[in-house]
């Protein structure tokens, strides 16, 4: 147990330091001199604008060797110093990141738990109701086979547009400020329920379908032919397929994040909602790249503490790893 | 045995559906530019905002472009990009996962090291940052991108199927021959699997398909000509769905859903073809 937690703990870190190298590594081989579209916004001053140039150049640190860069790299990132944004200048992205989070965290943690929860009860009951299962799988093929994004403005379009039962941009109206109050929350959660819906939906289909699959294979292995021939109750026999087949179900949910985080980006991104994905889409239009690299830096410490978790309740669920580590990770 | 195989295949109705949805927007994609009234997809053919009718199928854009026409010529880089990104990272999959499967050691742990990496970086991440650093991106070259990051998942698994090949009696004695690796995996190992490889490779086209949708949506789709994804951008760009545009911002998502539900449909069919225990009767 220890040895399998000392396993994923390196494959982690290795991943992590990894990461933060590409992150580093490609936007400086990345064309376009940010800087410079900062100095046009003084192009009305051309003697100001070579002065802001240099100064900007030195302050970013883009006139040092690429190693010693490397290195500051990494300082300023333990010090929690991603640089300045360049589209929201002089905001630190740091600054720009952490208002945004609780949005996009907001809409994605209650979307995978809900889907996960409901889609695996709906294909375990699936698994042993032909009926229902010939209507539902089909359904549940094309709802996975659907970009997040598309479902996005499905829904906008009849819940927002046609009916209008809710709004379809933004997190809350522009009349309000954040605070905390009945007015601000009723007004927050009327628009988050078309993002968390348009990501419920989707992810819905996969779990369903790998949990009714998991079901039919499980129904059929040896242990359950042998309780039958026991005469155990169908009930009890249910309950220990399922016990079985979810345990799948959970590695699943970390080989999922990245599809489901790509598309809480798009999905951010049509309905206005001010989190990371709409922050990162902003600084691609605008060439911002320490934006993008902080986005990208999140999104993998994210990712990384999922897969930890994920690893912890899979570790209290399944006793063969608690008891002894042997095989493969 | 291919018979049977074909014989199992024409009585699948999953495949039968999933198959005959894909090849329609497959001819749809080929013909369609030829039987469509316009000739370039960004061109301004007439008013904006027409619902469709007769002379503009699926309606005009803000701008007056053909909507029809640009889902025709989007359909083909769609399919363009589902063939090479989902063929090119099956290839790398392949590649890697036999490798790593048949020949152990030092090697397998270096290979499933990376993988497992590249496995926990979210594709999307990693298509962004790269994507972000090509000035001119061509529809090919997005496919390259897409086919670079989606391989680890299939590595894997077929890493494993390649562990419990490798210990079957009957490759144990081509090894007293004195074949080479490369030889037992092509002629030993991988025809045991080519079930399986072509079943990945639908999965993989699938996923490129959806991946290009999502890079294109963003900003980081083709910098020249037409795709769905950048249809749908445009689409939310101009606030299509707040003016109920409904017929520039819906039928694009429409098809590739239908596409992708179909091609995952149609792999579930196949399995129960090369499967026979999966088989209804």
């Amino acid at each position: 147990m220890k040895k399998y937690l000392r396993m994923k703990i390196f494959v982690y870190l290795l991943t992590f330091v990894f990461a933060v190298t590409i992150d580093w590594l490609i936007p400086r081989l990345m064309p376009g001199n940010p800087i410079l579209v900062l100095v046009s916004r003084f192009a009305t001053l051309p003697e100001s604008a070579k002065v802001v140039y240099s100064y900007l150049t030195k302050a970013f640190g883009l006139d040092l060797p690429m190693w010693k860069q490397y290195i500051n790299f990494w300082i300023a990132f333990f010090k929690g110093d991603l640089g300045i944004s360049i589209y929201l200048y002089p905001k630190p992205v740091l600054d720009v990141l952490k208002s945004a989070l609780p949005y996009s965290l907001g809409v994605l943690i209650p979307s995978i738990l809900a889907s996960w929860f409901v889609g695996n009860t709906l294909g375990a009951v699936a698994a042993r109701r032909k009926r229902l299962d010939s209507v539902m799988l089909p359904v549940m093929y094309f709802i996975t086979g659907a970009p997040y994004l598309w479902l996005g403005i499905l829904l906008a379009y009849f819940f927002g547009v046609v009916l209008r039962w809710f709004p379809i941009a933004g997190a809350y109206s522009f009349a309000l400020r954040p605070h905390l109050s009945w007015l601000f929350i009723s007004d927050y959660l009327k628009h988050w329920v078309l993002p968390f819906l348009s990501l419920f939906i989707v992810q819905l289909g996969g779990w369903a379908i790998g949990m009714r699959n998991m079901v039919i294979y499980e129904l059929e292995a040896n242990y359950v032919r042998y309780l039958e021939t026991l005469g155990v109750s169908r009930k009890l026999i249910r309950k220990y397929a399922f016990r079985n087949a979810i345990l799948p179900q959970v590695t699943g949910l970390a080989l999922q994040l990245g599809t489901v985080i790509a598309g809480q980006v798009t999905t951010e991104v049509v309905f206005s909602y001010p989190g990371i994905g709409y922050i990162l889409t902003q600084a691609i239009l605008n060439q911002d790249y320490f934006l993008i690299q902080g986005c990208f830096l999140f999104i993998i410490i994210g990712v990384l503490i999922a897969n930890f978790t994920v690893d912890l309740v899979y570790m209290a669920l399944d006793p063969r790893i608690r008891y002894s580590y042997g095989g493969e990770i | 045995m291919m018979r049977e195989i074909l014989f199992f295949a024409f009585r699948n109705k999953k495949l039968r559906i999933g198959f005959s949805l894909v090849l329609f927007f497959l001819i749809l994609a080929i013909i369609g530019p030829y039987i469509s009234k316009y000739k370039d997809p960004l061109e301004y053919v007439g008013p904006g905002y027409q619902p469709p009718s007769k002379d503009y199928w699926l309606g005009t854009t803000t701008f007056g472009q053909d909507v029809f026409t640009q889902l025709v010529h989007g359909l083909r880089s769609s399919f363009f990009i589902g063939f090479f990104g989902g063929g090119l990272a099956t290839l790398i999959g392949l590649v890697v996962g036999f490798l790593a499967g048949y020949e152990g050691g030092l090697f397998d742990e270096v290979l499933m090291m990376i993988t497992n990496i590249l496995l926990v970086i979210p594709t999307l991440a990693l298509l962004i940052i790269v994507a972000s650093y090509l000035p001119y991106r061509g529809i090919f070259i997005e496919s390259v991108i897409i086919g670079l990051t989606a391989w680890p998942w299939t590595a894997r698994a077929v890493r494993a199927q390649t562990l419990s090949l490798k210990a079957r009696e009957y490759v144990n004695l081509t090894r007293i021959t004195g074949r080479s690796h490369l030889k037992i995996i092509l002629y030993e190992i991988m025809p045991n699997m080519m079930s399986y490889v072509f079943m990945v490779f639908i999965l993989q086209f699938g996923g490129a398909i959806l991946a290009a949708v999502g890079l294109d949506f963003i900003g980081l789709g083709p910098t020249k000509g037409i795709s769905i994804g950048l249809m749908l951008q445009n689409a939310v760009l101009w606030n299509a769905i707040q003016l109920g545009i409904w017929w520039w911002a819906i039928p694009p998502g429409l098809v590739i859903t239908l596409i992708v539900g179909a091609l995952y449909f149609m792999n579930t069919g196949l399995d129960e073809v090369f499967n026979p225990r999966l088989r209804e009767m």
